[in-house]
């Protein structure tokens, strides 16, 4: 009774409140680049022009982007059922094992029977993954981030010692499988040249990104528009009602986990097959952690997951452009800035609520009567 | 004499809602002043203004005719000002004692301050008939005790106006006896007392003055003597409201439910309920009385499909579906189920109403084909409904936490009657709701017994039992003390609540 505050208008919830925390972001990370000597708005300069300043620019931000759409929206899935995935690294690793068997083991048949059956084969790779841990959850109770980070870990050695044991030829020295031929996703470029004998600068967008709207609708369209959907949201807004109602949480926890978890292993379709045609260590680079900051900024809504997937993809190229640019500000510097910004978009979401609450309602909060 | 406490003219605003609209009440010093009202009537946003949960828009406070501010309920302790509320603020692992020291230690080591508590507690317990076991642990305590509990932290910082919030709607007929009495000790030692309730008879019982409020405002203020409950209720409403259920008497057909020999009990292996058997009849309400906490919603919860029973039957229409175990099968068969606990069950608050409007039966074709939800048909559903059973506002895309209790209860009420059930099950259907509410919903009950569905009814309101049942159960300790008619008298009852009774059954 004492702290409910006034629900703020939807469009501060979903508008204000992020670009507050976006700039904030921002000045600290101004304040970080001015401490190193550089001059935070020529660095800011740089940063948006390498991504949204040329072609390739936005070629690369949208393929960063495609990523965190992926990892983002595995996040809210699993966070309107109530659940914190944070395994999404671990999924979108494992993920990247089931595309490549098939891909490599199966490549005697024809692509467009082929790349179907690696893409589906990486959705299993990460709901199973993601799975055991929502079974944990939900028939022996052991909390789901505990064990999801737990999986990422065995994830990292587990698929790190199937390159190295299983899928790499002999005699190749670097850590990687051999070249995924058969199930291949065109890159943006290839297309352009192959189809419309337009030459695009090299970026490596491909068609996962189109893969990433229909993930976005899809997701949006169980949540809002089946039964299941329903059940989710049901258990994770009032577990008690959803019990009341007949809804099972165990099963909706293992599903909703599972979903969660097919999704993080697309992240693994644009990477192996649509990047990089090959089986290689490390590829997920954080990706799955930061769906985490995408899903939270965006309201676990495709729509704010798409948006918010796009700002991370500009930190990203940008970011590098910057440490290209600016010898001073080194890549690690920019992980700096980046942090930064998930750290106000994601952990400090709610830093300034109270005061937006208070300026809206400025004579206390909305009671219950 | 001057006031104990003055409220001069206390506007408060939520948003769009005006809570308390120039409220100006006088409380004198060494009285009971009771302050009734529907739910929503602003009588606990009024308190909590005086308690400093949150600070009135405009108007002045005065303590004993000196204005204050009161910005936190440690200013409103400080000025004397003590309040027990509704759910209890007490650390169950702790003791009694334990607990009314809690955030008075007046210093870094605990035992000084216990040792001076012990003594006053000793004192109090003398002086007011508050006897507590200093060292029991509050947690298994019993309601009433509990409530002591709450008295005396607020005593113990030296409270001169007491503010109760609803204090009986948790106790036996007895141990609101003995509260009152404790009550009446409190005035004769010139203590002020506050009680906030919704229940006419309480107000008639024991309070010297009476103000009643409606819609924000404070509309008169009555000399108790010189009051009826009419025309208090007339007063809180706004209208002549009946007070008794008018209904035909019953025609029982064929039994729809068997519950045999059922026990059910819990992680502790305690039996919640304990060997109980009872049938209900088509066109009949079986009301089920007793304090609450006494295995009724155990019991609930078991003839819904939410807990399996340990041993014995749930027998509907024919069919064992205790064995189930599942809500979604048992409404399948043609139960539906109110909730007692309408906040965190029911509904979920922050869907909005079409979507709280289906839950449980979400499943229903009709609602979409296969695994599809049908979002036009959710709504058209709700907005029916809502139309049908006068839910305010009738917008089906308002978010259910945003209706008031009465409302909410309705949109319930609406999905499971209009679910066609054979049996409904009805825990509390009026608990927190306004006498508007109360009428209809009962009206609605009622009507589904004459179209010959059964109804099993669970209330811890003596009067609702007795009025909308056609046969009462008392339940005591997880087990049936015994059946009584509807004409059963309040004492009768009550004595079998308290878990005296000679047919035990």
């Amino acid at each position: 009774m004492m702290q409910s505050r006034g629900e703020l208008p939807h469009w501060v919830d979903v508008g204000l409140i992020p670009v507050i925390n976006l700039a904030v972001a921002l000045i600290a990370s101004g304040l970080v680049v001015l401490i190193i000597g550089e001059n935070p708005f020529e660095a800011m300069w740089i940063m948006v022009q390498g991504s949204l300043g040329s072609l390739k620019g936005w070629g690369y931000m949208l393929y960063y982007a495609t990523n965190f759409v992926f990892t983002g929206l595995a996040v809210a899935v699993a966070f309107h059922a109530g659940l914190f995935n944070i395994g999404g690294e671990g999924q979108a690793y494992m993920a990247g094992v089931g595309a490549a068997t098939v891909g490599l083991g199966l490549d005697f048949l024809p692509w467009p029977i082929l790349l179907p059956l690696a893409i589906l084969a990486a959705m299993a790779m990460g709901a199973f993954w993601a799975w055991i841990p929502g079974v944990l959850q939900a028939k022996r109770g052991s909390h789901i981030v505990i064990t999801t980070i737990m999986f990422n870990f065995i994830a990292a050695s587990l698929v790190g010692y199937l390159i190295n044991y299983w899928f790499r030829p002999v005699g190749k020295m670097a850590v990687e499988s051999r070249e995924i031929t058969g199930a291949y996703i065109l890159s943006a470029r290839e297309v352009a040249r192959e189809y419309f004998g337009v030459k695009l600068a090299s970026s490596p967008l491909n068609f996962s990104v189109f893969l990433a709207l229909i993930a976005a609708w899809a997701v949006w369209y169980l949540l809002w528009r089946t039964k299941l959907g329903y059940e989710i949201r049901a258990l994770g807004a009032n577990p008690s009602a959803a019990i009341y109602a007949g809804i099972r949480p165990d099963r909706i926890i293992i599903i909703a986990m599972a979903i969660s978890g097919a999704l993080a292993g697309l992240m693994a379709v644009n990477e192996i097959l649509g990047v990089q045609h090959r089986l290689l260590l490390g590829y997920v680079g954080g990706a799955g952690f930061v769906g985490i900051a995408v899903a939270l900024m965006g309201r676990s809504h495709p729509i704010g997951i798409l948006l918010a997937a796009m700002l991370f993809g500009l930190l990203y190229q940008g970011g590098s452009e910057l440490s290209f640019a600016k010898p001073e500000i080194n890549r690690d510097m920019v992980v700096v800035i980046q942090g930064l910004v998930i750290l106000f978009m994601g952990a400090f979401e709610y830093a300034f609520r109270p005061a937006l609450s208070a300026l809206f309602y400025p004579l206390g909060g909305e009671g219950n009567q | 004499m001057t006031p104990a406490i003055e409220l001069i003219g206390i506007d408060k605003r939520f948003g769009s809602v005006h809570a308390n609209k120039d409220v100006t009440l006088a409380i004198a010093p060494g009285s009971i002043h009771g302050i009734i009202g529907e739910n929503g009537a602003g009588k606990s946003t009024l308190m909590s203004i005086l308690f400093g949960f949150y600070q009135a828009d405009s108007g002045e406070i005065r303590v004993k005719g000196k204005p204050v501010k009161i910005r936190s309920s440690s200013d409103a302790i400080a000025l004397g000002i003590g309040m027990v509320h509704q759910h209890f603020m007490l650390v169950e692992p702790f003791t009694a004692l334990e607990n009314v020291v809690l955030g008075a230690e007046g210093g870094r080591l605990i035992g000084p301050a216990l040792t001076k508590a012990r003594a006053e507690l000793v004192r109090l317990a003398k002086d007011y008939e508050l006897e507590v076991d200093p060292d029991a642990i509050v947690g298994e305590l019993p309601v009433g005790l509990q409530q002591r509990v709450e008295i005396l932290k607020a005593l113990f910082r030296g409270a001169e106006t007491l503010i109760l919030d609803e204090p009986t709607g948790v106790l036996t007929p007895d141990e609101a006896d003995h509260l009152f009495r404790i009550l009446r000790i409190l005035k004769d030692q010139g203590k002020t007392v506050i009680l906030i309730t919704h229940k006419l008879r309480e107000i008639m019982a024991i309070t010297d003055r009476v103000s009643v409020m409606r819609r924000g405002e404070l509309v008169a203020t009555r000399e108790t003597k010189a009051t009826t409950v009419e025309e208090l209720a007339e007063l809180m409403v706004g209208r002549h409201v009946l007070l008794r259920v008018e209904k035909g008497p019953s025609n029982p057909g064929e039994t729809v439910l068997e519950v045999k020999n059922l026990t059910w009990k819990d992680r502790k292996g305690i039996a919640r309920v304990d060997n109980v058997s009872f049938s209900v009849r088509k066109g009949e309400i079986l009301g089920i009385a007793g304090v609450s906490g006494n295995g009724q919603s155990e019991l609930l919860d078991v003839i819904a499909g939410i807990a399996r029973p340990t041993s014995g039957q749930v027998i509907f229409e024919g069919k064992d579906i205790g064995i189930l175990g599942d809500p979604r099968h048992v409404r399948a068969e043609g139960l539906a189920h109110v909730p007692e606990d309408r906040q965190h069950r029911g509904l979920i608050g922050s869907f909005d109403a079409a979507e709280s409007a289906i839950l449980g039966w979400h499943h229903l074709e009709s609602l979409g084909k296969g695994f599809r939800l049908d979002r036009d048909k959710v709504v058209a559903r709700a907005r029916a409904e809502m139309e049908e059973f006068d839910v305010r506002p009738p917008d089906p895309l308002l978010k259910s936490a945003k209706f008031s209790g009465g409302n909410q209860q309705k949109l319930i009420i609406a999905r499971e009657i209009k679910s066609n059930p054979d049996l409904l099950i009805v825990g509390q259907p009026t608990r927190g709701v306004d006498i508007g509410a109360i009428e209809y919903i009962h009206k609605r009950i009622i009507q589904l017994r004459d179209e010959g569905k059964a109804v099993l009814l669970v209330s811890v309101e003596l009067d609702e039992i007795r009025s909308l049942s056609d046969r009462i159960l008392v339940m005591f300790a997880g087990r049936v003390m015994g059946e009584r008619g509807p004409r059963a008298t309040e004492r009768e009852l009550g004595l079998l609540m308290a878990g005296v009774g000679q047919d035990a059954a």
